[in-house]
């Protein structure tokens, strides 16, 4: 039988790559938006095998309402990226500095 | 062994490995191609964990509709990729460190600790009352009911991404023909009106 801890300690290193993949990706801000989906499926699954392992319906029902969310930042974000890239001429990160931070 | 665990390692092989190469190709189409194949595997996952109707809204909504739309977004755009290396490996040590911090944490928390459910007795809709129903009858019998609300808000929330998507990405373009209606059915201006007298006519 499968245990709780190995589904959370798949969703920890499925968030943790999401993570690195943020910090490590300096080119893209697609990569950066497809590293963020990483994340909240990570999430995910840690909620729906929390669901699964308490006999509790409700972590599934979290879990589609981050999925609707997720479908609507994506959409946004990529919107955003498409104006910028029209704007800018460029989606690099590096090249990202209007605002000098 | 249990079939069940082997494929569970399985696809959860495949989910990390996938999402490793997502974070780490160069080209933008593969890494989204890399993605979809992680739903999928999440998907799988998610049929081992009973959670059927999540892992097909898993298929149709993020591979069929969020993947899709990367790839449309990838391909319509053209990205200059520039080819400097140097700037990544400025980052990686870093990323790295923090990265390897973060997943030694975790994983050591998560190996050395035992979750005991057993005496959580908290259960807001327990599995058991759904016994006779399949995964999805029992899904939507709560969520139309205890958690519509929360249902409809997500609907406003869709709506407003799309919306919003929609002005960000509206533009006026020069020189491209469209249909003015009130302009068109405007009368000021563009005809004359003429008394004519009884018998006589006018000149063209």
């Amino acid at each position: 039988m499968i245990e709780l801890n190995q589904f959370l300690i798949l969703s920890a290193l499925l968030f943790s790559i999401g993570v690195i993949g943020i910090f490590l990706n300096r080119k893209n801000v697609i990569i950066i938006l497809m590293s963020i989906e990483i994340i909240l499926l990570a999430v995910n699954i840690n909620l729906v095998s929390f669901s699964y392992f308490l006999n509790d319906l409700t972590g599934q029902i979290f879990s589609l309402f981050v999925l609707t969310v997720a479908a609507a930042e994506a959409a946004i974000g990529l919107a955003i990226l498409v104006i910028y890239n029209r704007n800018a001429g460029s989606i690099e990160i590096e090249k990202i500095n209007t605002l000098k931070g | 062994m249990s079939i069940s665990l082997i494929t569970f390692y399985l696809f959860s092989a495949i989910l990390l490995l996938s999402s490793l190469m997502v974070i780490s190709t160069k080209n933008p189409v593969h890494s989204v191609l890399f993605l979809i194949l992680a739903f999928l595997n999440a998907a799988g996952i998610f049929v081992i964990l009973h959670a059927e109707f999540l892992a097909m809204i898993l298929i149709i909504v993020y591979v069929g509709a969020v993947a899709v739309l990367f790839l449309f977004v990838v391909m319509m755009l053209d990205f200059k990729t520039s080819l400097e290396k140097d700037n990544i490996l400025k980052y990686m040590p870093i990323g790295l460190l923090i990265g390897l911090v973060f997943i030694a944490e975790l994983v050591i928390v998560l190996i050395n600790t035992r979750l005991d459910l057993s005496n959580i007795q908290i259960l807001s809709n327990p599995l058991d009352n759904f016994s006779d129903q399949s995964n999805t009858e029992a899904i939507g019998s709560i969520l139309y009911t205890n958690y519509v609300l929360y249902f409809q808000l997500s609907g406003v929330i869709l709506l407003v991404a799309m919306v919003g998507s929609i002005v960000l990405t509206l533009r006026d373009r020069e020189g491209v023909k469209r249909q003015i209606v009130s302009e068109q059915v405007d009368r000021k201006g563009k005809i004359e009106l003429v008394d004519v007298k009884s018998g006589e006519g006018i000149d063209i």
